[in-house]
């Protein structure tokens, strides 16, 4: 498998996805969205699928759920099919897309959705943790986006799931139902249940998840501590007015991977901005409007995976292979 | 697990919903007002030997009641244009209590629908023992069993654009094809037609009111094997029905 396997996961492995494929019909033969991934979960953990749009998470988070029928492969939640780890109640999930039922009160809802759990935790106990609790009187239909957020999360988390699972949850959150939302996550994960969300944002994989599982066309292209994820895909650049340098002698600086002169601007692609930035000054004080940004997720995605030659980046692997 | 609390949940938002509610059975009702209002001294309509404002009110209780059915289907497609089907299935909650509360949902509004009607036609002068009432409630709410499946089935095939003409279409030609609007007298290929379809089996229970016994084994049949195919498509069309819109 193309995949690299960054450090060691602890524990049993208490969800598994094995040699999972998906194809769809698409406009011009087949999609090949899921294209043969295996990935283990050990019970307790929070795993970050983090990817750009397209790279096949949703899909996959389809297939764990039972949603979709994968081509090839198989899925085991607990040791348990998915449907019966759902019908046991074992599962509580936030899908990616999706509203509310109208005509009922947000706390309404909550209460019927508790209903169908075994277990469920108490309707006002998670008003309270999702924020939803300021608006549980309104009618759903009544709600502005970010609270709409917000119920579908208090619906994900009123199962009192063993595995929780939420496919991009924050994309329409506001800004305070985010902070609120991985508040919860956190207390959620520290009562020793299990995560797994699909994410696109960086930051949300580094600073919540013990681990994450990078994919990129329907492949796991990385996966391991978020830290090494990090070092991996956190490629930063800088940017800055300085004219009549010659690239090339940029690109030798220290912590600099790449350089390249646009006009009057020079890019410099780093693998340590620090070092780069410290060396670039010391060179070239005469060096302005600079600028250091993270490389987004594609452009790490385009750097880590290279042309099609995904062979090449397995050999650069910063760990050993499980 | 309560499967009693998802359905309760399910009948308060419905009756919630008032704009669907009141115009579920105020269309019929203002409509039994316009055709048997002018012939409520009709006592023998086109010789079906059943007085004119009994005939409609029974037409139009069938009309009424199988547009409440067919719409809490359309309801579903709304639900799954939501997402909100998706999140059901990662639920435990079986398709049973799921087909249960659809089913009660709808029959709770086409109950509402034939009281609303009875009291009209009473309104206008029909009057029968309390037996023949119960009797022909009845009959109607056994004749409505396979739009329930019908309403499902198509709340899980089609979409929200598309179930409206198809809803307000199929409820039109099978009212039609039923007698609703006038009788379809004893012979002719309509007639012949209609022996075959639900809808025209609703509108018979009207032939309480001559005694006898208003369905013959025909009814029961065509009733019986209209809902186990509906049933089936809409168990299938429910199972396959697990994609993203």
């Amino acid at each position: 498998m193309s995949a690299i396997e960054l450090g060691v996961t602890g524990g049993v492995s208490e969800i598994q996805l094995r040699g999972l494929f998906k194809s769809f019909r698409g406009p011009h033969g087949p999609i090949q969205a899921v294209r043969g991934i295996d990935v283990d979960i050990a019970r307790s953990q929070t795993v970050a699928l983090l990817g750009p749009n397209g790279a096949g998470k949703s899909t996959t988070i389809d297939m764990l759920l039972g949603l979709l029928a994968p081509d090839d492969g198989t899925v085991s939640i607990f040791g348990r099919s998915p449907s019966q780890a759902i019908a046991d109640g074992a599962v509580g999930a936030m899908l990616q897309t999706g509203d509310l039922i109208r005509d009922l009160s947000v706390r309404e809802l909550i209460t019927m959705m508790a209903a169908l759990y075994p277990a469920p935790l108490g309707v006002e106990e998670v008003l309270e943790l999702t924020g939803a609790g300021e608006f549980a009187a309104q009618r759903t239909q009544k709600l502005s986006g970010g609270q709409t957020q917000r119920v579908r999360f208090a619906v994900a988390l009123v199962s009192n799931p063993e595995l929780l699972v939420l496919d991009e949850p924050t994309v329409a959150m506001d800004v305070e139902g985010r902070r609120a939302f991985w508040t919860t996550m956190r207390d959620f994960a520290a009562r020793g249940r299990t995560i797994l969300f699909a994410t696109h944002y960086l930051e949300e994989a580094d600073v919540y998840a013990d681990r994450a599982v990078l994919m990129a066309n329907g492949r796991i292209v990385a996966d391991g501590p978020t830290t090494e994820i990090k070092a991996m895909v956190g490629l930063r650049t800088i940017r800055a007015t300085l004219p009549d340098v010659d690239a090339d002698k940029l690109a030798a600086l220290p912590g600099v991977a790449s350089a390249e002169r646009r006009g009057e601007a020079i890019v410099l692609a780093c693998s340590d901005s620090d070092a780069a930035i410290r060396a670039l000054l010391a060179a070239h004080p005469d060096a302005r409007d600079v600028e250091i940004s993270s490389a987004g997720l594609e452009e790490a995605f385009l750097l880590l995976t290279g042309d099609e030659d995904e062979a090449s980046l397995a050999g650069s692997a910063p760990t050993a292979q499980r | 697990m309560s499967a009693l609390a998802y359905t309760r949940y399910e009948l308060l938002r419905t009756f919630r919903n008032r704009r669907f509610f009141v115009l579920s059975f105020g269309f019929p009702l203002v409509l039994y007002f316009l055709i048997a209002g002018p012939n409520r001294n009709v006592h023998d309509l086109s010789g079906s030997g059943i007085s004119a404002p009994l005939y409609f009110m029974v037409g139009l209780a069938s009309f009424g009641m199988m547009s409440s059915m067919l719409s809490c289907g359309a309801r579903i497609a709304t639900e799954r244009a939501a997402g909100w089907n998706r999140q059901l299935r990662i639920t435990p909650l079986s398709p049973r209590t799921y087909f249960r509360a659809k089913v009660l949902t709808a029959y709770a509004m086409a109950i509402v629908s034939v009281l609303a009607l009875f009291a009209a036609g009473a309104s206008l002068g029909v009057s029968l023992p309390a037996g023949q009432w119960l009797k022909m409630a009845g009959l109607m709410l056994v004749g409505l069993v396979p739009f329930a499946a019908l309403g499902i089935w198509v709340g899980h095939l089609l979409t929200p654009d598309s179930i409206g003409p198809a809803i307000g279409g199929g409820v039109s030609l099978l009212a039609f094809l039923g007698g609703t609007w006038f009788p379809l007298g004893n012979h002719g290929f309509i007639h012949d037609l209609a022996q075959y379809l639900p809808s025209y089996w609703l509108v018979q229970a009207s032939h309480v009111a001559l005694g006898g016994r208003p369905w013959p084994a025909m009814a029961w049949i065509v009733i019986a094997a209209w809902t186990t195919v509906l049933s089936l498509l809409a168990i299938r069309a429910y199972r396959r029905d697990t994609g993203r819109m």
